[in-house]
């Protein structure tokens, strides 16, 4: 009764590639993306790495119409959705338009432009508000900004969970499919370079402060010091196996297997931390045993805490060392609801091209006992991978992606 | 005495600002009677336009018509009406 | 035999009525919360009118630590919560927490907090680059509103997924619709459902004053949010939440709980029109109700009231009103329409989940909450819209609707527990 859950195309935009094969191609040679902000000016901040999306000219992609109404975070999403129908090969209008849903993850809306127009309204009065701010910051913007440029007519939503929502987002389109969609746009783009969304993101105490892009974010490392957040991620087209077949689909990247959600108990409860849970329930749902899965996306916080309490799940499930783990994460930093998809996208080119890619930069600490692939690419049949993600919070999401059948 | 008067010229540009232009829309070419609706321009991209002529040229004029003007003579007559009183 | 979604708690904080009784009393009278805002000095806009609840957060057992870290919307909805939780009687404590899980709608999260901490850091706008040295801990918090669900799950010990759902104006009702696939696919037993905003700020109030969306009848603010009525010109802001618990019919009759209703069909869908625009012809609301009753395995007829979006726009309600038709045919002109927005105003996403509260007491009730301050018909909104004053009227099965910018349609189908044959 359970239709598979396909994935057809992949739209990316990362700090360290426009477009998925630049960066799959960049990933695989360990080029980093992070680097000082550029969007504005950092100095007088504790920290000032991000990883910025670099050579995206908004009006090179997108109508001008658009771009008065749109936050940067949502121009990237645009791209990043007309490319993976691209790359699916879907022609939306010839397609029902009520079978073509979009669901998208979103973390704090386009921020940037809510700054801007915070600033109009305190500094200049209310009448220097843009018409556009009523839905241009708000959450659900990429979702419908993609709706209506494709015509989708189908299942709308977005979620919000933070680092977890490109996975959640994923988690729902497949719910959407099996209820009969044919098509659903999915998964998360993000972004929050701007002063006022920096200082939000440094209140967590979880930046990383250092000024060097290869020692700054070290997840698994004794030197573990905080993250560095970027901007960018990737849609998916996922379909309808059947329907994708019959539409005469052009490649198929791999299946959505399995997905598991679960929230930590409330801080100070000495009940276990969620991820593992999330991790089985996803290997439950796709009806898979951990030895069945060639490699680990992890989440990759470098808290030491966080780091401690992912390896220790990763480690419960698989046993010591037992499946290859990796976070190439570290060369695009953590990019709130667009890095899960993003890892979802890394993922099924794994699967594709049979490599693994590295998690740059880091030296493993003694401590885990994890087979974290470090520095270059590993050469491995990959059939199935696990991605992780937790968000700010306790949210923990796990997807499980396999080989086409 | 009509103090500012807003221009065709002013209009094109507080509309490409504001709004963008249609790929298919000449705004270089003679719009003053093409309807907004096929130059491309909702009611949002009106309000907008209005909102920045009112700020540029610190004016006022009745904003309910401006918002449902049909052409740019038609919100370029409601503007510098307004500028007359 | 898949599994059938039971309300079985409800928690309301709306305009005029914390808490489910005062609530309920509110409609059946007809009586409107709308007022001159007072949250902060409204005469630089355009609309100044807001449906604003007189809300003590420490009066309903929040502790200092939790008003300090909570913006407003996550205050409203965990007192919404608990209140849920209480009236539903379910031991949460005797359940699996991985077993309850967390929905929660929100259309733009913590916008007061954030504004707040923006004028602190930016001092008042002045700075471009704003100093963090002044910003609060736990300003990540208002950043991403997944803080909401976060408070929430911590508020019931619920370790099961958690998730905001964001969709504008249909937030509520997509919160609950998710809340009710989970249950129904076997992810949870138990479901925290609902939604809650709080955007009475300069900066919402500023943005809706640029696309003239909310009304300007400053002068009569009691009688400012006319849904359906000839000389309606813009909604009202409001705010509130409204939280149910969701269980599985099986568990919750065997517990012998009260069921307020059964979450019979819903459906989402995008209109991929216009963000903010809406189609004169009703036809995406009308595909979200036609999926909606189909889920539901019901026909128009089967549909007792219709608990409208009634927003109180010019475009909204025409269509809207085309919407009915279109999906109720003949049935939607002997069909009780309503819309509570008369009363309490338009609270963005909470909105979608406080409607769905309406719905069930009216179940309960046999009583159809009244469009209030509609005097004056107009051809293009031609059915019965209850106005002034509620009626009684045997309500087995409940429509209620929302649309959202961002192009959100979205219907959902309540009915009385054992009535629906799905």
């Amino acid at each position: 009764m359970t239709t598979p859950v396909v994935v057809t195309g992949i739209g990316v935009l990362a700090p360290n590639g426009l477009g998925a094969a630049d960066y799959w191609a960049a990933t695989l040679k360990g080029h980093n993306g992070i680097g000082r902000i550029t969007r504005f000016d950092p100095s007088p901040y504790p920290a000032r790495l991000a990883g910025e999306v670099p050579g995206f000219v908004a009006r090179e992609h997108l109508p001008s119409r658009l771009i008065p109404q749109t936050d940067h975070m949502t121009r990237l999403a645009l791209v990043a959705a007309e490319w993976a129908l691209a790359d699916a090969g879907v022609r939306p209008d010839e397609l029902a338009e009520f079978e073509m849903g979009v669901i998208t993850a979103s973390a704090s809306g386009g921020f940037e432009f809510g700054q801007n127009e915070l600033r109009n309204l305190w500094s200049k009065g209310s009448r220097y508000v843009s018409a556009y701010q009523s839905f241009a910051w708000f959450y659900a913007v990429n979702t419908g900004q993609i709706s209506i440029r494709h015509g989708m007519r189908g299942p709308g939503s977005v979620v919000v969970s933070d680092q977890a929502g490109g996975l959640d987002a994923v988690g729902q389109a497949r719910r959407q499919i099996r209820n009969g969609s044919k098509l659903i746009v999915s998964g998360g783009v993000d972004g929050s370079i701007c002063p006022w969304g920096w200082v939000a993101h440094l209140a967590t105490g979880r930046l990383s402060t250092s000024d060097e892009p290869d020692r700054a974010y070290l997840p698994f490392d004794t030197e573990a010091r905080g993250h560095v957040p970027g901007e960018g991620g990737a849609l998916l087209i996922l379909e309808d196996a059947e329907a994708a077949r019959i539409r005469g689909a052009r490649s198929v990247y791999g299946e959505i297997a399995g997905y598991g959600a679960t929230f930590d108990p409330k801080p100070g409860s000495d009940r276990e931390r969620g991820p593992r849970r999330a991790i089985e329930l996803a290997l439950t749902d796709a009806a898979m045993e951990p030895g069945e899965i060639d490699v680990v996306f992890a989440d990759a916080a470098a808290m030491p805490e966080r780091d401690r309490i992912e390896a220790a799940a990763i480690t419960a499930v698989f046993g010591p060392r037992a499946v290859p783990v990796t976070a190439p994460k570290t060369m695009v930093g953590r990019l709130c609801s667009g890095a899960a998809s993003l890892d979802i996208a890394a993922a099924l080119l794994s699967i594709r091209d049979g490599v693994v890619p590295p998690t740059t930069n880091v030296s493993l600490s003694v401590e885990y006992e994890l087979d974290l692939v470090l520095t270059k690419p590993r050469a491995s049949v990959v059939r199935a991978a696990l991605v992780v993600a937790c968000g700010h919070g306790g949210f923990n999401s796990a997807v499980v992606v396999r080989a086409p059948r | 005495m009509i103090e500012f008067e807003v221009t065709i010229e002013d209009l094109k540009r507080i509309l490409q600002e504001g709004a963008g232009a249609d790929e298919n829309v000449d705004l270089g070419g003679d719009i003053l009677d093409t309807e907004f609706e096929k130059l491309g321009y909702d009611s949002l991209a009106l309000l907008e336009t209005a909102a920045r002529v009112t700020r540029e040229f610190d004016i006022t004029f009745d904003d309910d018509a401006a918002s449902v003007a049909v052409t740019p003579r038609g919100l370029l007559k409601v503007v510098n009406d307004g500028t007359s009183e | 035999m898949r599994r059938r979604v039971v309300i079985t708690g409800v928690g309301v904080l709306a305009p005029g009525g914390v808490g489910v009784k005062e609530f309920w009393s509110l409609l059946s009278d007809g009586r409107t919360a709308t007022r001159t805002i007072t949250f902060f000095d409204p005469s630089p806009f355009r609309s100044r009118v807001a449906a604003e609840i007189d809300f003590a957060p420490a009066a309903h057992g929040l502790s200092q630590q939790e008003i300090r870290r909570m913006d407003r919307a996550a205050q409203l909805a965990v007192v919404a919560t608990r209140a849920a939780v209480g009236d539903s009687g379910v031991e949460l404590t005797e359940l699996d927490p991985c077993r309850v899980g967390t929905a929660i709608g929100s259309a733009v999260g913590a916008t007061m907090g954030l504004e707040e901490e923006y004028r602190v850091v930016s001092d008042d706008g002045r700075l471009e680059l704003v100093d963090h040295e002044y910003v609060v801990p736990h300003l990540y918090n208002h950043f991403v509103p997944s803080s909401f669900a976060a408070e929430i799950a911590w508020a019931v010990g619920a370790e099961g997924p958690a998730i905001v759902v964001s969709t504008g104006c249909t937030s509520g009702l997509d919160s609950v619709g998710h809340a009710c696939e989970l249950i129904r696919d076997g992810s949870v037993d138990v479901m925290i459902a609902g939604a809650t905003d709080a955007p009475i700020s300069p900066i919402t109030v500023a943005c809706f004053d640029a696309i003239k969306a909310t009304t300007p009848r400053n002068d009569d603010a009691e009688h400012a949010s006319r849904p359906f009525d000839g000389t309606r010109n813009g909604f009202v802001l409001g705010e509130g939440a409204a939280v149910f618990v969701l269980e599985d019919m099986d568990s919750a009759q065997r517990r012998n709980a009260h069921i307020y209703a059964e979450i019979a069909g819903f459906a989402a869908r995008c209109n991929a029109f216009h963000m903010t625009g809406l189609r004169p012809d009703g036809r995406e609301l009308a595909e979200a109700v036609r999926v909606a009753l189909d889920e539901a395995r019901m026909s128009a007829e089967d549909i007792d009231y219709v608990n409208a979006h009634g927003s109180g726009t010019k475009q909204n309600d025409r269509h809207e009103t085309a919407a009915f038709k279109r999906s109720l045919g003949e049935h939607a002109y002997r069909t009780p329409v309503s819309s509570i927005k008369s009363m309490i105003g338009h609270s963005l996403g909470a909105i979608g989940s406080i409607e769905i509260a309406a719905s069930v007491l009216a179940i309960e009730h046999n009583v159809v909450p009244p469009t209030a301050n509609l005097h004056t018909p107009e051809p293009e909104c031609d059915l019965d819209y209850v106005p002034i004053t509620a009626r009684e009227w045997h309500t087995d099965t409940v429509l209620t609707v929302g649309s959202g910018f961002g192009g959100f349609q979205s219907a959902m189908v309540l009915t009385r527990a054992g009535r629906s044959t799905s």
